[in-house]
């Protein structure tokens, strides 16, 4: 590889590369080891160009990117997923992320007719159906309304789907990455059901998209008026383009399907549509042959994101941080319990702050690892009592045949040269 | 909110051009259905033309595109092939979802007359109908369709709560532990073309 490519794939990086390089001869040394079995750390004795010379300027970057040596933390699609990009799915790189927050940047995206582009001016939101008053709102009206700040989970409905009948994908990018958390600034959509007057008769609300797709839903009217939010900001700023800019539904704790983006209509209705997206599909197939549906929660789910296959153990022995996120759409996380030898036995992790409802939360465990195989798993338990089930339990009530809502706890077995990958335990 | 229980005047009233142009979707009783009819035959050439490239002649469809048609009693093996025959419970779905979205890329073309025949010829395709059938908004409830008893609102809350909100064991909680299956037998996870690692690997 020269050193364009390796500029091109985000690998000349240094220091960085020396230890990458180091790790494939199989030396699982660390950098600061390295350093003192060679004498005096020549990144600490020589001048580098970085303590002499200029850095970029303020004008150099009007709104920034990841520096390159990240490069590795962006989504990912499986192209065998789906039969085309359009319609398809791709999964955020939770393996690499820290905190609760996911950047909005590399954020999952669940198109079923593409990420559409629209300007605000351009932007009109109908109400209309058993109401007092149908009315169409601007973009600017919806910024006159009072606001609300809320963070939530957004969890696709198909997350972990692909495995249901046995470990498929290794890395948990692709097993569990298709979530993002943001934090949402809105309307209420009480709010702006209120403005129109629902009748009593109203008791279903049809939310659909501006794109071909349309994405429509039935949501019960009891939801629409509790928390749901007409969200025009995430983590600060505009919606991205692909995550319904400039107005998407929030739908907090219910399978990201319903929370649709580029909302263009808001039908309050007697009765469900039944449209496409609740019937062929977000309905989960039992083992029976019968379906369910309007399986709208998401229920308790956690992972550990390190180790896991994208993330090996490559320091050595010692000191080991075992992280991963824990979520719920019953309410807020208490509890995660993290196993190190495949649910023999479980301690309790640390949250790094309450859960809040509806929202991601981290946990970790620090443990002192000596090269031991482990079979690492989480297991969390939210405000109403519900503890992760394990993935044999879901399949004794549900089968294989699900597709969706696949919460159940995932085993990475790390081997004793620190990598790890996706299992499934007996 | 009591303290916004007025209305506060924003946005204006909605006309009614403009809640017909957006109002499309059509409910399981047929409400929503604007008056017109297609027949299979109109319907097969129409499906040829706008559809088959990727639902196939036949309904059946092309690669990974979806598959209209079959399926039919599949639905408590492995793999079952969900179709509007097999799996749909409401025929409204298949004329909204039509008439709205498709065909894919170009959707919205679809006169109501042309959605009735495309709908048409997918029952057709499923053996639902005879060749010479014709579908209207007069006729549209009498297509019965073999899956509109198999879906069950989501009982989590009875059949699943209470099994999996149980105290959970914290130690000696099973015997042995053995690994049951391995993601890299199956070898399907999109790699990094630098290496053998998994996919965006951390640099170390």
């Amino acid at each position: 590889m020269d050193e364009k490519e390796r500029e091109s794939s985000g690998l000349a990086m240094g220091r960085r590369g020396f230890l990458r390089a180091g790790a494939a001869a199989g030396a699982l040394v660390t950098g600061a080891g390295a350093a003192r079995a060679e004498g005096p750390d020549p990144l600490i004795t020589e001048v580098q160009p970085w303590a002499t010379g200029f850095g970029d300027g303020v004008d150099a970057t009007p709104y920034g990117l990841p520096i390159k040596y990240e490069a590795d933390v962006v989504r990912r699609n499986v192209g065998w997923l789906t039969a085309d990009v359009i319609s398809s799915i791709n999964f955020t790189p939770i393996h690499a992320l820290e905190g609760t927050i996911t950047p909005q940047g590399c954020a999952f995206e669940r198109h079923h007719s593409g990420a559409i582009e629209m300007r605000k001016e351009d932007y009109r939101l109908m109400i209309h159906g058993l109401v007092d008053r149908p009315l169409v709102f601007t973009y600017e009206d919806l910024e006159r309304f009072p606001r609300v700040n809320q963070t939530y989970f957004l969890e696709c409905a198909a997350n972990s789907g692909m495995e249901w009948a046995g470990a498929q994908l290794n890395g948990v990018q692709f097993t569990q990455g298709m979530i993002h958390n943001m934090e949402y600034t809105g309307v209420t959509l009480r709010t702006l059901l209120e403005e129109a007057g629902v009748q009593t008769a109203g008791k279903w609300v049809y939310v659909e998209g501006a794109d071909a797709s349309s994405n429509g839903r039935s949501i019960p009217i009891e939801k629409a008026l509790d928390d749901c939010l007409i969200a025009f900001k995430a983590n600060g700023e505009a919606l991205r383009k692909e995550h319904g800019y400039p107005v998407r539904l929030c739908v907090p704790g219910w399978e990201g399907n319903m929370w649709v983006k580029w909302l263009r209509r808001i039908e309050v209705m007697e009765g469900p549509v039944e449209s496409r997206e609740e019937t062929s599909k977000y309905t989960d197939t039992l083992e029976d042959g019968t379906s369910r549906k309007w399986t709208w929660v998401m229920d308790a789910k956690s992972v550990i994101t390190s180790p896991s296959p994208q993330m090996p153990i490559k320091h050595g022995n010692g000191p080991l941080v075992i992280t991963g996120l824990a979520w719920s759409g019953r309410g807020a996380i208490t509890k995660v319990d993290v196993s190190l030898d495949g649910g023999k036995n479980w301690k309790e992790a640390r949250l790094a702050n309450p859960g809040q409802p509806m929202a991601l939360t981290r946990f970790y465990l620090d443990i002192n690892w000596q090269g031991e195989e482990m079979l690492l798993q989480a297991r969390a338990t939210d405000d109403t009592g519900y503890v992760q089930p394990t993935k044999d339990q879901l399949r004794a009530i549900r089968g294989e045949n699900s597709v969706y809502h696949n919460n159940a706890i995932q085993t990475w077995w790390v081997k004793s040269n620190g990598e790890a990958e996706n299992v499934e335990v007996s | 909110v009591p303290a916004f229980a007025e209305p506060f005047g924003l946005g204006r009233a909605a006309l009614p051009e403009e809640i017909a142009a957006w109002n499309l979707d059509v409910s399981p009783d047929g409400t929503g259905l604007p008056p017109g009819s297609g027949s299979v035959a109109d319907g097969e050439e129409l499906f040829s033309d706008r559809c088959a490239v990727c639902h196939g002649e036949f309904a059946e469809g092309v690669d990974n595109w979806p598959k209209l048609a079959g399926g039919m009693d599949t639905l408590n093996r492995k793999d079952p092939l969900k179709t509007v025959g097999s799996y749909w419970p409401y025929l409204s779905t298949v004329w909204d979802y039509a008439h709205r979205s498709m065909p894919f890329g170009n959707a919205q073309t679809l006169s109501a007359d042309e959605t009735y025949a495309i709908v048409a010829y997918i029952i057709y395709s499923n053996d639902l109908v005879d060749d010479d059938f014709v579908l209207s908004n007069e006729n549209f409830l009498e297509v019965e369709m073999p899956n509109a008893d198999g879906f069950i609102v989501d009982d989590r809350e009875t059949v699943e709560y209470p099994e999996f909100s149980k105290p959970a064991c914290m130690e000696n909680c099973k015997e042995s532990v053995e690994i049951t299956a391995h993601a890299t037998v199956l070898d399907v996870t999109p790699n990094d073309p630098n290496d053998d690692a998994p996919a965006a690997e951390a640099p170390a």
